[in-house]
């Protein structure tokens, strides 16, 4: 827990600087782990959700919310906060726990996950829980969301930047390319998407669903900023994210390669485990896995 | 002649004033700006312009995001395509956050004419009607939509504006002050009540002066807010005229004729007839032609006023 101390005590107390939790990597790897905890306990209880995307996103959201991002849990409408916008809305969970471990909100209340008269919907809903920058739940609209965010912050000047974690499956929608013309026509630069791309859908492979290859390519084609990583590796993750808000003139990707359920064994690449709750055995042995 | 003007002009000049007051208020198209008429704000100020080209759904969440940093976006397409095309976005990043955002769809109804049936918004309003947090305004004229726009500006939340292609007549002067959510007396009356809006306004008040000829005294309200509703106005007006007849350049489901007979079912039962666009996708033709072909005239509204006086009378 001291580790948890150490995290708090790193938030400057004026609003109008910067404001950044700076975990030391071995710290972003413990948290990503606690995070990833929260998730399997909270979408037990719930007794619904989706372990499989919130697992593969793990080390992306707490790199974020751990290391790059400025914001601070105890202003979450500062002007001046980067965002990030989680379009595919059924990882809520992770979120939700990363929210939590940054005190947006208790950790024991991710225990009402799903619940009547919860803060913490089954889809991301900005309006109730803080810290969440978009409702979400119907796919290929964050990067749109994102673009709006990002724009505004040109217009006024400020030097937010905008983070928008994209599914793999989700690039089906049209609307994804749709934001994508649009934001490298307008040279949205401070704007990074990320791709979780963790080759499943919901109705199995992406690749025999509706094939993404070649992902980065597309991209390109579309004047993006490409860099492709392993996004379960910190010691990526974190320079792409610098080489992202680095890179002037045109929107970067991140196409993080990941394994859906990373952390628990029988979750690992397994569809079942898109949109399925954890029984009370699997719970267990997911948890001990994660220990 | 009155003069005439179409309220989408008026809305394009609503907007460059709307700017001019306000910083916050951005304006985004999507390849429209020369007939919605955004493009006088563009030109106005090119820096608050966002050109969307042709992705409207892409635009609607991208008004939501600015509207979520306190930007006050105007989204502008043809109606049919910010109702129908993106339902969606509307529910998601909009209506369901009830973000600050403006959506206002030009060439709303039958009178966009030759285009045919893909580009008549004939389900706009009920498509707009569905969506929780949406306040929804039909303007009459060119006067008030300029005000109806300013309106939308400085009322925090999403509004759905519905603007139209012609000219239409101009039915208020300057001193005219525009109430959201409150119905206009056009012409008070005892024997029937006209509830109209849109281009249907200045049809029911000619209907009214015909019927005034053959000594009925109709009395007709502009609808221009259609959510949230005046109930009062029309209690009001079953309890006084004891007829009700609704007439709009809209299907008949989910209108001003369908949340109009919800509140006097409930309140106070009279009778009703309904003039607007029965099940039917409207085909080309000169917007006057589809509107006598429709029904959607002067002379249609006074015949259904006598027919439904008949109906009150052998109660």
């Amino acid at each position: 827990m001291s580790k948890n101390t150490s995290t708090r005590s790193n938030l400057p107390n004026n609003p109008s600087t910067p404001a950044r939790f700076d975990l030391s990597h071995s710290e972003l790897k413990y948290t990503a782990k606690k995070l990833r905890r929260h998730v399997i306990t909270m979408i037990a209880k719930a007794g619904s959700g989706h372990p499989g995307g919130s697992l593969s996103a793990a080390d992306i959201v707490t790199t974020l919310y751990f290391k790059a991002l400025h914001h601070d849990p105890k202003n979450p409408h500062w002007p001046d906060r980067d965002r990030f916008v989680l379009s595919k809305g059924h990882a809520a969970p992770i979120l939700y726990a990363a929210l939590a471990e940054c005190s947006y909100f208790p950790v024991s209340e991710l225990a009402t996950l799903r619940k009547l008269g919860s803060r913490l919907q089954g889809h991301t809903d900005m309006r109730l829980t803080p810290g969440v920058e978009m409702s979400s739940g119907s796919l290929g609209q964050g990067l749109s969301f994102g673009i709006g965010i990002a724009l505004a912050g040109k217009m006024d000047t400020r030097n937010y930047h905008v983070y928008v974690l994209l599914g793999d499956g989700e690039c089906d929608e049209g609307q994804v390319w749709e934001a994508a013309m649009f934001a490298a026509h307008h040279n949205v630069d401070n704007l990074t998407a990320i791709v979780d791309h963790n080759m499943l859908q919901l109705d199995g492979r992406c690749c025999d669903i509706m094939g993404l290859e070649p992902l980065a390519d597309k991209w390109k084609s579309f004047n993006w900023h490409v860099l492709e990583i392993d996004g379960h590796d910190i010691s990526q993750i974190l320079p792409a994210l610098d080489k992202a808000k680095a890179t002037k003139g045109k929107p970067t990707v991140i196409i993080a390669n990941t394994i859906k359920g990373k952390g628990v064994s029988f979750m690992e690449n397994n569809v079942d485990f898109h949109g399925k709750a954890p029984n009370a055995q699997e719970t267990e042995t997911a948890l001990k896995e994660l220990e | 002649m009155a003069a005439e003007k179409s309220t989408r002009e008026a809305f394009g000049e609503a907007l460059v004033e709307l700017g001019k007051e306000n910083p916050n208020v951005v304006a985004l198209d999507a390849d429209l700006s020369r007939s919605t008429m955004t493009k006088l704000f563009a030109r106005q100020f090119p820096d608050r312009f966002i050109q969307c080209g042709l992705g409207e759904q892409n635009m609607i969440s991208i008004a939501a995001g600015m509207a979520a940093t306190g930007k006050i976006p105007f989204a502008s397409t043809f109606a049919v395509f910010a109702s129908c095309r993106c339902f969606d976005q509307l529910r998601i990043c909009i209506s369901q956050p009830n973000l600050n955002a403006k959506i206002a769809g030009t060439h709303g109804g039958i009178t966009v004419g030759e285009d045919g049936a893909s580009h008549h918004a004939i389900e706009d309003l009920a498509l707009f009607c569905s969506l929780t947090a949406f306040t929804v305004v039909v303007p009459a004229d060119a006067i008030e939509t300029k005000q109806a726009i300013k309106a939308a500006g400085n009322t925090d939340g999403p509004f759905y504006l519905r603007l139209g292609r012609p000219a239409v007549p101009v039915l208020y002067t300057e001193d005219y002050r525009f109430q959201l959510g409150k119905a206009v007396t056009m012409r008070d009356g005892k024997d029937a009540t006209v509830i109209a809006n849109g281009i249907m306004v200045s049809r029911a008040i000619e209907a009214a002066k015909q019927l005034a000829t053959q000594g009925i005294d109709c009395r007709v309200l502009n609808m221009h807010t259609l959510k949230p509703l005046d109930e009062d106005a029309i209690i009001q007006a079953a309890s006084q005229t004891g007829v009700i007849i609704t007439a709009e350049e809209h299907l008949l489901h989910g209108g001003l004729g369908s949340r109009v007979a919800q509140v006097v079912v409930s309140e106070k039962p009279v009778p009703m007839a309904f003039i607007g666009i029965k099940d039917v996708y409207t085909k080309s033709g000169k917007p006057e032609e589809l509107l006598q072909q429709r029904g959607l005239t002067a002379e249609a509204i006074a015949s259904a006023v006598m027919a439904t006086i008949a109906k009150k009378q052998s109660k």
